[in-house]
């Protein structure tokens, strides 16, 4: 079996796992607790927020833990808003692309008087920071972009758009659920003013997760009860998950850019061998991506039996057509670099990660080229295309 | 539990009457790239029997296996009985397909029909 939907989630390393079993088996306290079981999984949580905050460079006391990415886009955007609001400040600047923790809670402020501008991000699927920062109003009260697309896989201009956001004093928040741990990150010199983490896309488990928010930026809580989080974020905490989370992140970023660059290499064969495909397009820029994200749209197949096929080759992928979605449009990611409907639909997302062998790489371009071959064998499409009847888009 | 039944899968796996007529006397094609879905249909009949019957689809696991079922259901049938197909038999015979994916069956249904309808208008209207 080749997994390659690391964008979706991790295996747990087997040192995450250690952490959260011991930490389970013998620091299940109540860290409210005063007695010295509580206090010693206070230790433990405590100690989990250093290595998060030393992860990014931020100071323990700006590190809140959550349940995971969305809860954290959550918090950061609904605050950011409610904030703004009080001051007279109703607009926000984001990205067409977001995740959707992020545009769905963006639609549910426009339906409250707030106003969006959500930006282009053009072919190759980055933000254009002069587009950005014309997009800025006296009234914006937030700017949130992703540190890297979940899709596509492309990195943000992060630093130059919080440099400009800085300079209208305007917060920024970046969703960088899909970024953290598998570049580097730091806050101080990435101008950032609140970060979303999720535990599970970095080898740690689910349902845990962080905010980071700069010293400064004032913050609301979205979940009432007690005072844990500094009343920033009540209810008990997942000390396990988030113990874990700290060992998983600390093991991440240990040798860091030595993986990168093996993981850097393989995904650019990956690239390279599935190009030799006929009519098919990688999408977005084939640099400034993350070092495991592969993501080709195919002319004149659909993406579900795509995945299916794979699947039965015993490889793990996604795609972003409307049938594997759910709804009838395909990726609203697809949409925004431009590829048109006929296309979006057949599109593939291979990521890969360290434990991707060459073999491995091999072996998923010789079955994505079959199944493309088997499936277009009897597409009409393909047929009206190759006919000449209709013009290839891609 | 699995996306689909072991009978969408099978059809999915190793789709029956796959391909091309080329002198066929019924052709049929439904759906459009823009919604992710498209089956050509050919019909050759001989005596008001459906013959053989060919397809071709761009589509998802269920749409192939909705198509690849319809031709089963209709091949060696008297051209009236294939009028009478309906999309419910087609997701009856395949076990069943999830509810989101039901337009894959009438999909394949108004494959048949269109077919059909291209067979009447090229051979005359004797539709009973």
């Amino acid at each position: 079996m080749i997994y390659a939907d690391n964008a979706a989630t991790t295996k747990m390393s087997e040192a995450a796992v250690n952490t959260m079993v011991a930490v389970l088996n013998e620091n299940w306290g109540n860290p409210s607790g005063l007695y010295t079981l509580g206090q010693t999984a206070k230790e433990v949580l405590e100690k989990a927020r250093q290595d998060v905050a030393d992860a990014i460079g931020a100071d323990p006391r700006e590190i809140i833990f959550t349940s995971g990415g969305s809860e954290a886009d959550n918090q950061a955007i609904i605050s950011a808003a409610r904030l703004g609001a009080a001051n007279g400040k109703k607009h926000i600047v984001s990205t067409a692309f977001e995740h959707h923790a992020v545009l769905h809670t963006l639609k549910k402020l426009e339906k409250e008087g707030f106003e969006v501008t959500l930006l282009d991000v053009h072919e190759d699927g980055l933000v254009r920071v002069d587009e950005l920062e014309k997009a800025l109003r006296d009234d914006t009260a937030l700017v949130t972009v992703m540190f890297a697309n979940n899709e596509i896989g492309t990195i943000q201009p992060i630093k130059e758009i919080g440099a400009v956001c800085r300079a209208h004093k305007i917060p920024f928040h970046t969703d960088a659920v899909q970024a953290i741990a598998h570049v580097h990150i730091n806050v101080a010199e990435d101008n950032i003013d609140m970060l979303s983490a999720s535990a599970h896309k970095f080898h740690g488990p689910k349902g845990v997760g962080f905010l980071y928010v700069k010293k400064g930026i004032r913050i609301l809580n979205l979940i009432e009860g007690g005072a844990q989080e500094k009343g920033r974020r009540a209810g008990t905490e997942n000390v396990a998950g988030i113990a874990a989370m700290a060992t998983a992140l600390t093991e991440s970023l240990k040798d860091l850019d030595k993986t990168n660059e093996i993981v850097k290499k393989r995904r650019d064969r990956l690239m390279e061998g599935i190009r030799e495909i006929p009519h098919c397009a990688l999408n977005g820029d084939a640099v400034k991506r993350l070092p495991g994200n592969v993501n080709f749209c195919f002319e004149g197949i659909e993406g579900e039996s795509l995945l299916l096929l794979l699947d039965d080759k015993g490889i793990q992928a996604s795609s972003g057509s409307a049938c594997t979605s759910g709804s009838l449009d395909p990726s609203h990611v697809l949409l925004a670099i431009g590829r048109v409907h006929d296309v979006a639909h057949g599109s593939l997302r291979l990521t890969i990660n360290e434990d991707t062998s060459d073999e491995d790489i091999e072996y998923i371009i010789k079955s994505v080229k079959e199944v493309v071959e088997y499936l277009r064998g009897f597409s009409p499409i393909w047929r009206d295309l190759v006919a000449g009847k209709k013009q290839f888009i891609l | 539990m699995a996306l689909y039944s072991e009978k969408v899968m099978d059809h999915f796996r190793n789709p029956r009457n796959v391909g091309v007529i080329e002198d066929a006397d019924g052709v049929g094609e439904v759906g459009n790239a823009k919604c992710g879905d498209i089956m050509k249909m050919y019909l050759k009949i001989d005596d008001n029997i459906i013959s053989d019957v060919k397809f071709e689809t761009f589509g998802c696991g269920s749409a192939i296996a909705s198509s690849s079922m319809a031709t089963e259901l209709i091949k060696g049938k008297p051209v009236s009985e294939a009028m009478q197909l309906t999309n419910k038999a087609v997701a009856e015979a395949l076990d069943g397909l999830p509810d989101y994916k039901m337009h894959c069956s009438v999909l394949a249904e108004e494959a048949i029909k269109s077919a059909l309808d291209d067979y009447y208008s090229k051979h005359g209207s004797d539709k009973q």
